[in-house]
Formats: structure tokens, sequence, C-alpha cells
């Protein structure tokens, strides 16, 4: 906590005649800390007692305690120091705190109804309890794979671009447009799309494949960038190795550079997938949501755990409750999606690196 | 790094140039180009899908008043919601940023810092559930408290809304989304600062705070502005969680607390979207255009402050 690492131990202070530079004992701030929080929890009980201002009150008397009783043994730098190690820690534990809630809040509601029949059943002429989310999860693996196979071969063909072959003001170009493209809000690129199907195919064309050409948009810039810092990274000696046996540059990428980058690029398309198998917004405008199953991306509605999700949630029928717990269920479902996936990339960053690597 | 420099110097005397080899490099840079088009694409065809909209005389937009006036709140709303977001989220930012490179134990800062990333994976429509059952609640009493002690700002004029469905607890929840990113950035430079510096002030008797003062912080500070730029960049298009949480109406009022907060662009258009019809459908892109613009000018601005930075502070 309180950071006195860095002292020594010392014999008490003012014993050592030699010694000028005071310091407060080793465990004397987090003993001074801790005080403050019992007088916060005292200050809180006086109010009716709260975990919340406990804390609160606490940080804040346990601060000022360490700050002043540091202030006048240590003097003025070190008692800034520590002020802003209080304070530093104080962020972190603060953004620690949504964390925590959100994960505790999806698990206790989301548990309810994970069930086998979540899995199993879709909508399909469900009005109040039961049904699940089949037909969504399917979806959404349905559209993500469409997307990731659109995404992966001009983001991974634009990646070498940029590294092996790019140069002047066409390379500039693209990796400043490739950087803004990742700024695009997710629900402008479900505006592009719908936009682009409804000039193609009229205006009451819905199918998957709209869905994953929004998420490629998002997906493309992802692992553009991923593939491009992985392909970076792989050490200028092996392409010269090889141009200097004679083998042409094409097989020198195909065969030593992208080899040797393996799994940072797996590493990073994976990543890009976890990011947009959560998108909500660019589906909802396009694909909307159907209650059975639909396995052909290419015609007709589609739904997916997002979009479930949240008409679950914002558009409950009369058994309200029911539509409550699915909608929670299938958010955490979700999130057990994005882990897995992210877990997944850095597995393969793990097992599948250069053998020579770092 | 290494890469970018040696493989295409075109030599004296050129390579033999074979059919596999031409068909990689064009391929590869026809990806390049073909991200391009996309990009234009993207703005062509908003814009020519938003052109009825613009040229469609003021009565038949929705609201009966014009686009400026439709989408003019709109815009207020989006912008209130992002700088509160990032004004909350920036100072915690760099305080987690700094946690991780200097304050934690070595052993435990990258799982820490892998934690906090986990933050910015979580789906966006996770967040509205968890910022619709759990935020709103518990900033209720705040709402009140604000709307009874703070009501001289106009920011917190109130009335104080009971559901707690507010501008204000959209601002919290975008800070939530938009913290790891910011702190991502920060935590990069920050760790990149230079060795010799932080040693030097060390050396000559700084303290950790004061080493950090002198030699990390002038260091990262563009970094700091080009991941805040980043960060209101995505909270400006946040959709879902403004969509889930906001219960707002259709003033142009910079009141924080009240139900009468204008909504956002991009919620706007989640929720009507579905079931716009004709103009309508129009109108919502012309406003997806309008949002468009706005994020291309700020992460623009971001990757130009990014930019001149990695061009004089030789990290790159």
């Amino acid at each position: 906590m309180s950071t006195t690492t860095q002292l020594r131990p010392t014999s008490s202070p003012g014993q050592d005649p030699v010694r000028v530079e005071r310091r407060l004992p080793r465990f004397a701030p987090l003993g001074l800390f801790l005080a403050g929080i019992a007088l916060g929890a005292g200050l809180s009980a006086l109010t009716g007692f709260s975990v919340t201002s406990t804390v609160i009150y606490g940080v804040i008397l346990g601060t000022l305690a360490v700050y002043v009783a540091s202030r006048a043994v240590e003097g003025r730098r070190k008692a800034t120091d520590r002020l802003v190690t209080s304070l530093v820690t104080t962020a972190f534990g603060i953004a620690m705190v949504p964390l925590v809630s959100l994960v505790y809040t999806v698990l206790d509601r989301g548990l309810a109804r994970l069930d086998a029949d979540f899995f199993s059943a879709s909508m399909f002429r469900v009005v109040g309890e039961g049904g699940g989310a089949y037909h969504a999860i399917i979806g959404t693996l349905v559209i993500t794979a469409l997307a990731t196979v659109i995404s992966v071969p001009i983001g991974l063909l634009t990646a070498i671009y940029l590294v092996e072959y790019g140069t002047g003001r066409l390379k500039k170009a693209i990796t400043f447009f490739v950087d803004v493209m990742t700024g695009i809000p997710s629900i402008v690129a479900g505006l592009f799309a719908f936009a682009l199907f409804t000039l193609l195919f009229g205006n009451s064309f819905r199918a998957g494949v709209m869905g994953a050409v929004a998420l490629s948009v998002l997906m493309i810039p992802v692992v553009v960038r991923s593939c491009e810092e992985v392909l970076k990274l792989v050490p200028n000696e092996l392409r010269e190795a090889s141009y200097a046996l004679g083998v042409p540059k094409w097989r020198t990428v195909v065969k030593v550079v992208l080899p040797t980058a393996i799994a940072g690029l797996g590493t990073g398309i994976t990543l890009s997938v976890a990011r947009v198998i959560g998108e909500t917004a660019p589906l909802l405008i396009t694909v909307g949501l159907i209650t059975g199953t639909n396995l052909n991306p290419f015609d007709g509605r589609m739904a997916t755990l997002p979009v479930f999700a949240y008409y679950q949630l914002t558009q409950p029928g009369t058994a309200t409750q029911a539509f409550l717990d699915r909608a929670w269920t299938a958010a955490l479902v979700l999130i057990v999606f994005v882990m897995a996936l992210n877990i997944l990339a850095r597995l393969i960053s793990r097992f599948f690196a250069p053998k020579t690597g770092r | 790094m290494t890469a970018t420099k040696a493989p295409s110097e075109p030599p004296q005397q050129r390579a033999v140039r074979r059919p596999g080899d031409r068909i990689f490099a064009g391929s590869a840079q026809g990806s390049g180009i073909f991200i391009l088009l996309v990009l234009a694409g993207v703005a062509a065809f908003l814009i020519s899908e938003a052109i009825p909209a613009l040229t469609a005389p003021a009565e038949d937009i929705p609201g009966g008043e014009g686009l400026a006036s439709y989408i003019g709140p709109l815009v207020v709303g989006t912008l209130l919601g992002a700088v509160l977001a990032l004004l909350i989220a920036t100072p915690l930012a760099v305080g987690i940023a700094l946690y991780i490179t200097y304050y934690a134990p070595r052993r435990i800062a990258a799982t820490m810092g892998y934690v906090i990333d986990l933050l910015a994976a979580i789906p966006s429509v996770v967040y509205g559930f968890w910022g619709l059952a759990v935020m709103a609640p518990t900033l209720v009493p705040f709402h009140l408290w604000a709307a009874d002690n703070l009501g001289f700002i106009p920011f917190f004029a109130g009335p104080a809304s009971t559901s707690g469905r507010t501008m204000f607890t959209v601002g919290l929840v975008l800070a939530v989304m938009i913290l790891p990113i910011i702190s991502a950035i920060a935590r990069e430079v920050f760790s990149q600062a230079p060795a010799l510096h932080r040693e030097a002030a060390l050396a000559l008797g700084a303290t950790r705070w004061e080493m950090i003062k002198m030699a990390v912080l002038p260091y990262g500070r563009s970094g700091v502005i080009a991941g805040a730029m980043l960060g209101l960049g995505r909270a400006l298009g946040e959709t879902m969680a403004v969509a889930i949480v906001l219960s707002g109406g259709a003033g142009a009022t910079v009141n924080l607390i009240s139900n009468s907060s204008p909504s956002t662009i991009a919620s706007n258009i989640a929720l009507r979207f579905p079931e716009a019809t004709g103009l309508g459908v129009n109108t919502l892109i012309a406003s997806g255009l309008v949002l468009f613009l706005i994020t291309l000018l700020v992460n623009m601005l971001a990757r130009w402050v990014v930019n001149r930075r990695a061009d004089f502070s030789g990290a790159n």
C-alpha cells in the first residue's frame, strides 16, 4: 500500500545524532492510514453507517493523517510524495470499483437463467418464461465468422503492404486513414452498411451479411494495426538471409515472415474478433432481430446475442422477470465469449511464439 | 522498425519481376487502396443517403422545424456527455497509469494492467445494463443532493431526476468505458520515459513524485493528450450504453441532473432507426454524418498530436 519499500527501517528517529534526515518508522504511514479509515468508520456511523461513506471518509482522513505526520517529521517534499502516492493508489482503487461491481452484477443476475435451455432453445413462439438464445448465439457466430472472413485477408494483406512493400505517400495515407478508421463510431459503420445495401438491393433488404459488412468496417483497421506491429518485429536478418538464397520476395513473405510472426498475428486477429463480437449498434440497425433460427446470412433477418440482450431488457413482454433474466444471462454469455477470446489470444501468443523469441 | 528501411530500396540494376511477386505485391497494394475506398465509401454513402434530408423542406423533417433544430440539441447532448466523461476519466486514467508503471509492486503490475485492459473489452451493451441497474439507482441521492446544494450552477439546476437516468449518470458510465483506453496509452508513454532522465532525477535526491513530475510527465504529456482525444472520440460515438441508460427529453439544455437532457446523436439513431421510414431514415443518416464528421475531426487531431510527438521523442 503506502510505499516504504525504498526506506531502510532505521532505529527510531532522533536516536542517532549524526542522522539529520528524519523518517517515519516503516509501518507508520500504513498504521496512520488505517487509523484514518477507522476514524472514517466512526464518522460514517454518526450519519447512519454505510460501507461507501466509510471508505470515502476513511480514505480522505487516512491520506490527511499520513500527510500531516509526514510533514511534521519528514518535511514538505517527502510529505508531498506520500500525498501523491496516496492519490495515485486511490485512483487505481476507484477504477477497480466499477469493474468489480459490473462483474458481480452480471454474475448475480445472469446465473438465474444459465441453464441448458438457454443454449438449446430459441425464442420461437415463446412469449413468457422459458425460451433461450440458441438462435442469437448461432447468429452472432455466423455473422462474426463472416466478418472475420472479410476482414482478415484485407487487413493482413494491407499490413503486409505497409511493412514489406509500401513507400511514399500511399503508405502514409493508408497508415493515417487506418488510424482514422479505428475511430469510426460503430453506429456510423452500421449506417454505412445500411446505405450501401439499400442502394444495391432496395429498401427492405435485410440479411446477416449487412451486419458482417458493418462489423468488417470496424474490424479491418484493428487487424491492420495489430498485424503491422507484429510484422515490424520480424528481424530484417531473416528476410535478408532468404533473399541471399535467391528466394523471391513473395515467397520470403509467405514462408519466412508470416510463419515467424504467426503467434502475434493469431493474437491480434483473435483480439479483433473479441472487439467486434459484442458490437450491438450496427447490428441493431441492419440485421435487427427475429425469434427463430436463421442460418443463412444472405437472406432475411438474423438474431444476434447483443441485440437479443438489448431487446429483452428494453422491451420486456408481460412476463417481465423472464425477459430480464434472459437479458442478463445473454449479457453474461457475451462477457464469457469476450473473455474466452482474450484468454485464447494470450494462449496463442504463449504457445506459438517463435522458439528463438524473447 | 528495422523492417521499414531495407526491403524496398530501388537497386541500380532492376531485379527480375516474377509473376508471383507481381500478383502478391499487387494484391497487397490493392487491399491498402481498398481500405481507402471503404473510408471514402462510408462518407459517400452517408452523404448520398443524407441528401434527401438536407434538401427537404423544414416542415417535413421529424419535429417539423428543420434539420438544424433537429440535430442541434443532439449535438449538445453528445458533446455534453462526452466532455463530462473526459473530465472525469482523464485524471483517473493518469493516476492509474502512474500507479501501474511506477507505484505498483513489479510482480503484480503486469496483471493489473491486464485487468484494466479487460475493462476495455467488455461490450458496450453490458455497460448499458450495468449503468441502468447499478449506477442510476446508486446516483439518485447525489442527484437530489446536487439539486439542493449546487443548484446555482446551471449544470445542476434540477429538478433532480428520481430515476437517475440522466446525462450525469451517462457521463460517469462513459467515463468508466473510456478509462482503459486513456490509461493504456498513458501507461505506454509513461513507461517509455527515458530511464536516464528518471535515474538522474533520483540520483539528485528527488523523491518519487518529483522524479515523475520532472522526468515522466513532461515526456508523457502529449501522449496523455492524444489518449484523451481518442477516449473522447469513443465517448462521442458510444451508442448502446447511452441508449439504455439515458431517459432524456428533446430540449438543448446543459442541465445534467434533470430528465430533460437531450439525447445523443448515436443513441438517438439506435432508438429511432428500427422504426423509422421515409424521410425519417434520411434525417437519422444526416445526423450520423454529423457524428462521423465530429469524430473524424477529433481522431485526426489526436493522431496529429501522436505523430508530432513521435517525430521528436526518438522513442520510435
